[in-house]
């Protein structure tokens, strides 16, 4: 069909179009965009976290397909499309989440076991042995950890009655939730794909970074076997088409041809498509990701050593990822815990109340810190108290805090990868905090931009999918599309910046070592 | 001295013993207590329970005081809270308009400019946010001058400034601007303040309709306008994006 085909939608130009799945972790999204990357419809839908026990969070993965097949199907009505309209159809996920399933019935074994789950906790430091949490640093270029998927699937075999036996005969099958949604699009029992691509099999601590497959040595001590495994592909290729079921009647035939885990979905929206472009999304956690080209870099300061993307038989593109726990989740304690503002916006005008900090640091270390540090036996501080020290002050501690826990990760990217940062790309929902997004450039001492589509992570798997089919032709075509909403340029004295840097590591010092016997 | 109007002394007489001890009464308790007979009492409260200063407990059929009279004291919605609403939408104005949006709030006598999205070239553009813009010659100043009370009499207390040739200082024809930018829901600026520079904008009304802020398209006047007509696509885009802002206020729970 021609690309002047008419999708009778006036306001948001003609077809063709890029549909997007977002399989997140509270809920499935599906957004349709158009050719400039323009949002056109979205449906979205929550799903059930169930908490079986303290520190144990599960999803229904089957609730999760179905609710994944109503948002498809509701926004391409809402965008008044038929399959014509649409190229193609991409994923984009929840990452680490592990499901198993029956390989005849399509049905999971057991409840899939989410990223936050820290039930594998005792496994991994088993798992680690005279070596240490790096034991498989070198390969896989994580720490042993509870997020990652291959352990939670060793869980899974040891915990489920007959499993273990089921998967040896061939019988069960793995995947991370783009591989399960892959799989029931393209057919389910009925010849569906059963394949992951590289970002999402990175953060299984099976696949080897060097060689992009999975490293049977590693599956082997962790307890996976390797027959259960889906194909690693790469991000941006057609694994196959809608097929089967309501979404067969409806979209049947239309290339499935992208899955990124989210945060490197979120680098490809933001069209991070260059060796030391760094994109920073910030929600209740915050996570920054730097392209590192085709470099694998081994990190020394606690970062992540991952795989930002491959587009179909380029060569994969490598990045470093830091993490932050706490950044919108203070401004939330503020506002639930301490009922200091009403709203998460009214933090701003709290804090623009006053001048500065008033000799204030929060460090919100509240469940340990994270990186560059590592130290599970940190608890928050609120540093540096005087009688002077008003609300508004302790508003703009918080604040900086996002900015300097920033500041760390940025710090300790270019340590890794002697790579400066010049500029910041920015998403989520922090970033209409004004405030925030001015003392981030300060602080950071770079530039600060915000891209017009706030839907970066929808938009990346759109990317991917829409490169894969053609829709796109390159890169370049979609850096053409991306669009500067802000820019918040440094303006703070790098004397002052300096001294205020050193007051907030003193405060980040005084939060380690809080808790006694932490083992 | 004028008589005082008795309901409404009975009104307020209701609304201080619902405010004091114990908050849920029932309609009899209200009625010996004011020493009214009940249907009088009854009356008034249903006129009370219409506007939103007294509610009514659907279990034990007791009233208590409305949420809609907390609010009469808070009224103030927070500039950064109407920004983080307005995002979404400002953004894809700017993107379907092509031209930088902004987003005002009356502060003074002037617009501060609480949010600014650029203009989607590669151009480069500084952050006007925290900027004041003059409320008698750009379009966001006449929508806030048009429907808030009192941002119309900063402006015409203000003295009126002529940046331009066209701009408008005289009071009555002022006026008359206004009186057409209600009747038609937007307000325009062709080089009014800046020499080769156009604005159209709409209010943002929040959910009990009361102006809180404006929001539009700044370019070049070649550009907003064709054959010496503001194009009306840009105008309807402003207003749907303005629409969209006030109902995603109106869909805040207090």
């Amino acid at each position: 069909m021609t690309d002047d085909h008419s999708a009778g939608i006036a306001s948001h130009g003609h077809g063709p179009f890029i549909a997007a799945i977002d399989q997140g972790t509270t809920s499935s999204r599906c957004i349709v965009f158009d050719r400039d990357g323009r949002i056109v419809a979205v449906d979205q839908k929550e799903h059930e976290q169930i908490f079986p026990k303290p520190g144990w969070v599960e999803h229904d993965a089957a609730e999760i397909w179905t609710n994944v097949q109503e948002v498809v199907a509701g926004a391409i009505e809402k965008a008044g499309i038929t399959r014509d309209d649409i190229k193609a159809i991409g994923i984009t996920n929840q990452r680490e989440t592990t499901v198993l399933w029956d390989r005849h019935t399509g049905e999971p074994v057991h409840n899939a076991i989410v990223w936050q789950d820290t039930r594998t906790d005792a496994l991994c430091r088993e798992l680690g042995r005279n070596v240490g949490q790096d034991r498989f640093r070198r390969e896989t270029g994580l720490p042993l950890a509870s997020y990652f998927a291959g352990p939670k699937a060793r869980w899974l075999l040891d915990n489920v009655e007959g499993l273990k036996e089921r998967a040896e005969a061939g019988d069960i099958l793995f995947g991370t939730m783009d591989t399960w949604v892959i799989w029931n699009l393209t057919g389910g029992t009925d010849g569906g794909r059963h394949v992951t691509d590289v970002t999402n099999a990175s953060r299984t601590m099976l696949m080897n970074l060097h060689t992009m497959r999975w490293d049977e040595r590693i599956a082997e001590s962790i307890g996976v076997p390797t027959a259960m495994l889906p194909e690693i592909r790469s991000s941006a290729e057609v694994y196959g088409e809608i097929k089967g079921g309501g979404l067969g009647d409806l979209l049947g035939g239309i290339p499935v041809a992208s899955a990124l885990g989210d945060q490197q979905a979120a680098l490809f929206g933001q069209t991070c498509f260059a060796e030391g472009e760094t994109k920073s999304t910030y929600g209740t956690g915050t996570f920054m990701v730097m392209n590192t080209g085709d470099k694998i870099i081994n990190s020394y300061s606690g970062l992540l050593t991952t795989v930002g993307y491959q587009i179909g038989d380029q060569k994969p593109v490598y990045a470093l990822e830091g993490s932050i726990a706490v950044t919108g989740a203070l401004v939330q304690w503020m506002r639930d815990q301490m009922g200091l503002i009403s709203t998460a916006a009214e933090i701003e005008t709290l804090a623009l109340s006053v001048e500065d900090n008033g000799g204030a640091y929060f460090v919100p270390a509240f469940s340990g810190l994270f990186a560059p540090y590592w130290r599970s036996d940190a608890r928050g501080v609120i540093a540096g108290l005087t009688r002077y020290v008003t609300k508004a002050h302790i508003a703009r501690a918080v604040l900086e805090a996002t900015a300097w826990q920033t500041r760390e990760i940025a710090d300790a990217m270019t340590k890794d990868s002697g790579v400066e940062l010049t500029a910041l790309k920015v998403d989520g929902g922090m970033t209409s905090n004004n405030l925030l997004m001015q003392t981030l450039a300060d602080f950071v001492d770079a530039p600060v931009v915000r891209p017009m589509v706030a839907e970066t992570t929808c938009l990346g798997a759109a990317y991917a999918a829409g490169l894969a089919v053609g829709f796109w032709n390159n890169t370049d075509d979609l850096r053409a599309n991306w669009r500067r909403a802000a820019e918040w340029t440094p303006h703070m004295d790098a004397e002052i910046r300096d001294r205020e840097y050193k007051s907030w590591l003193k405060a980040v010092e005084r939060t380690m070592g809080w808790l006694e016997d932490e083992d | 001295m004028t008589r005082n109007i008795q309901s409404l002394e009975r009104a307020a007489a209701m609304l201080r013993l619902l405010a004091g001890g114990e908050r849920r009464l029932g309609l009899s308790d209200i009625a010996s207590s004011l020493d009214l007979a009940k249907g009088t009492a009854h009356g008034i409260l249903r006129t009370l329970q219409q506007v939103g200063f007294v509610e009514q407990d659907e279990a034990s059929g007791r009233y208590q005081l409305g949420a809609e009279l907390l609010r009469l004291g808070t009224t103030y919605l927070d500039v950064h809270e109407l920004r983080a609403r307005a995002l979404v939408w400002t953004d894809d104005l700017a993107r379907s308009s092509g031209e930088s949006v902004y987003l005002g709030v009356l502060h003074q006598q002037g617009v501060l400019i609480v949010h600014h999205v650029f203009r989607p070239d590669d151009s480069r553009q500084v952050l006007e946010v925290g900027a004041m813009q003059p409320l008698h010659s750009t379009a966001l100043g006449k929508v806030l001058a048009a429907y808030d009370p009192v941002a119309h009499s900063e402006a015409l207390e203000a003295g009126r400034t002529a940046f331009t040739g066209r701009t408008v200082c005289d009071a009555d024809t002022f006026e008359r601007i206004l009186d057409v930018t209600r009747a038609r829901g937007y307000a325009a600026d062709v080089e009014e303040t800046w020499e080769g520079v156009a604005s159209i904008a709409a209010p943002v009304h929040d959910r009990r309709r009361m102006p809180v802020g404006a929001v539009g398209v700044t370019g070049a006047v070649e550009r907003l306008r064709q054959d010496g007509e503001l194009r009306p696509e840009l105008i309807a885009a402003v207003r749907d994006c303005a629409r969209a802002v006030s109902r995603d206020l109106g869909a805040r729970r207090f």
